[in-house]
């Protein structure tokens, strides 16, 4: 079996303020292999860009990593000095951010961008790097690239620069890219050609990527497995089929029965009642029992773990390997669950 | 890029052209040019006299006219008190004034810079916390008294360096006088060249630290960051280069006003200045002085503020499309 690329366990985030410590993200544990995309979903504030910064070491004080640890090809790298993490830091994972408008420094030429980065993490020569930098605008479907390479970042539009910061984010060929929501400041039709060319990446180079976003449409399309995340916690993590057609835990239904489809007659669109808890003031037990239809006695006492969940309950589909959810409705011990 | 530049050099001829009327209206109407050269017991017909030949009897637009024919020959006319034409002594004064700014304004932006940037990077270090103590001393002490205070420490306490004048000078040229080939020269300038800039230094260094700060959040910077760029990298060249276009907007003009506002600090040091000429010419009312030093302050902002303009461009590649077009 192979190694998973990045290991995340029990990761905890914690941003000290005035009125305290808040828990940003409370035990999030998850693997993604070779090639593979997780998609991390979840309401704002759930926590999945703070995931995403914690595994890049891009925590901004007053936050900081509380506890867990991440590996990368099993080497820690929550606890490394800050200069071994910038040498990982595009090297061997990279980030893609949401607004490819403002992610590009506006003084600087695409290439000089693109060749000061390559000459970071390798010992190309200048006009080596150049050249490479014109392959990977050419391979992120840049047309023209030896001309386009000497423009600046207001002569593209704004797909044109989600490629180019794709482009950036492969400088150094790395095993793990983190996107976070790379395609909401983006048209629909645009959106589908971003989403192509990192599924195709993927495919091609064995890169394994971690993408946030609330978009279900883009998960469908392009994770192999998606995480819930709700209130800093892993609600349901599985394979992309399971979770968006059959999930377990009532938020992720709740997620999902949320989704506008065109099938679906004139019925209103399921909305979970409430809004999530703020970070100072999460309740005990289930995060989600005050909004949960399904709530009973253990819920608001006793935290639940993600788990493989007991099967049959009222003609659930049957479960897929690697589906896990935390929610005691389906604890294999249902002896509670009847009170 | 030629289209902008004319149309810069239009519009400041225009401000010019407002300038000059002002300094007109003061030459011709703030008091009367002639009770000025005559004396009490100059006979009635010699008076008139006198003011057919000065022109001062035609129409007010043909003595603007005039006014404005000779600004552009460079000539103000002959100073009240010194008899002397007053291009001449605003010449032999200017480079003592000149080189006072310059030297401030270059004071003002290197350690600014200096002091801006490593406040907004180590913010939290007791020497940033000094900065900008230091920074709000700057900003809240009024010239004149930091001059003095420069003074009493530096020349009268300590003696180590010279209280006021400007030292040996060289002569360079026709016309030009320099300070900085002499070693009292140099000793002398750096009093009045701290006070003068001193208030610019501070602004600057609170400009450039809140801009740094603003640009260090923004996401291209956390987009190098998350490409394993080097910090100094990071920091000198892409945060530092985008900070720096609304410092060079403010150091522009902060330079005009260094100038403009050299009067205080040529009078504590008693720099023998442009400065103090003017100081000297509002005490006598010599209004061709006055006139002709509101010209040159005012030539000399459009020249540095058609000079940021131009400099934009240079820095940021998406203002030389704005120019282009």
């Amino acid at each position: 079996m192979t190694e998973p690329v990045i290991s995340v366990r029990d990761l905890r985030v914690e941003f000290v303020t005035r009125k305290g410590i808040l828990r940003a993200i409370d035990g999030v544990s998850f693997d993604i292999m070779p090639g593979e995309v997780l998609g991390v979903v979840g309401e704002s504030g759930a926590g999945k860009s703070v995931t995403g910064s914690a595994i890049i070491g891009l925590i901004e004080p007053p936050g900081r990593i509380a506890g867990g640890e991440i590996r990368l090809h099993g080497q820690r790298i929550d606890n490394l000095d800050p200069e071994s993490l910038r040498r990982i830091r595009g090297r061997k994972i990279a980030m893609i951010f949401q607004d490819p408008l403002t992610s590009l420094n506006p003084l600087y030429r695409v290439g000089e961008q693109l060749v000061e980065t390559i000459l970071t993490h390798t010992d190309l020569s200048p006009s080596a790097a150049r050249a490479r930098a014109i392959d990977l605008l050419n391979e992120v479907g840049i047309p023209a690239p030896e001309r386009r390479i000497d423009g600046y970042p207001h002569e593209f539009s704004g797909g044109m620069r989600q490629r180019v910061v794709i482009a950036l984010a492969l400088c150094a060929e790395p095993d793990f890219i983190v996107a976070d929501e790379p395609t909401t400041a983006l048209d629909v039709s645009v959106q589908a050609q971003i989403i192509a060319l990192i599924r195709k990446l993927c495919r091609e180079r064995g890169t394994a990527v971690m993408l946030v976003t609330h978009d279900m449409g883009v998960i469908a399309e392009t994770a192999d497995r998606v995480a819930v995340m709700y209130a800093g916690r892993v609600a349901e993590i599985g394979p992309v089929r399971d979770v968006v057609k059959h999930p377990l835990h009532p938020y992720a239904k709740g997620l999902m029965g949320a989704i506008p489809t065109l099938e679906a007659e004139a019925e209103r669109l399921v909305q979970i009642p409430g809004s999530m808890p703020r970070l100072s003031n999460i309740p005990q037990g289930c995060a989600f029992n005050p909004r949960c239809d399904r709530v009973f006695d253990r819920c608001r006492v006793e935290r639940p773990d993600p788990d493989i969940p007991r099967t049959g309950l009222e003609g659930e589909a049957p479960l897929m390997p690697g589906h896990r959810v935390a929610c005691h409705l389906y604890t294999r011990n249902p002896v509670e669950n009847a009170s | 890029m030629l289209a902008f530049v004319i149309r810069r050099i239009m519009q400041s001829a225009a401000v010019m052209l407002a300038v000059a009327l002002i300094a007109f209206l003061m030459f011709r109407f703030v008091g009367d040019p002639v009770n000025q050269m005559v004396g009490v017991d100059t006979p009635q017909e010699e008076v008139a006299r006198l003011r057919q030949s000065l022109g001062l009897n035609d129409p007010t637009i043909v003595q603007f006219g005039r006014f404005m024919w000779n600004a552009l020959h460079f000539d103000f006319g002959v100073s009240y008190q010194f008899r002397q034409p007053v291009t001449r002594l605003l010449a032999e004064r200017a480079p003592a004034t000149l080189e006072l700014a310059f030297t401030a304004a270059a004071f003002a932006l290197v350690v600014g810079l200096i002091m801006g940037v490593y406040c907004a990077l180590r913010r939290d270090s007791w020497l940033a916390q000094i900065f900008q103590a230091i920074s709000l001393i700057g900003v809240s002490l009024p010239t004149f008294l930091i001059g003095i205070l420069l003074i009493y420490l530096f020349a009268v306490i300590l003696g180590w360096l010279p209280s006021n004048g400007r030292g040996e000078v060289v002569k360079v040229g026709d016309w030009w006088t320099t300070g900085f080939l002499t070693t009292s020269g140099l000793r002398a300038l750096v009093l009045p060249a701290i006070t003068l800039g001193l208030f610019q230094m501070t602004l600057i260094m609170r400009l450039v630290r809140a801009e740094m700060l603003e640009v260090m959040r923004t996401d291209y910077i956390k987009f190098a960051k998350a490409r394993g760029l080097r910090t100094r990298s990071i920091h000198f060249g892409h945060a530092l280069k985008n900070t720096l276009i609304p410092v060079i907007t403010i150091a522009g003009l902060q330079l005009g006003s260094i100038i403009a506002f050299a009067i205080i600090t040529e009078t504590v040091f008693n720099w023998p200045g442009m400065g103090l000429l003017f100081l000297k010419a509002v005490q006598n009312v010599d209004i061709p002085i006055m006139a002709a030093y509101l010209m040159l302050i005012g030539l000399l902002f459009v020249l540095i503020n058609l000079l940021v303009d131009l400099t934009y461009g240079l820095v940021d590649p998406r203002l030389r499309i704005a120019m282009r077009s």
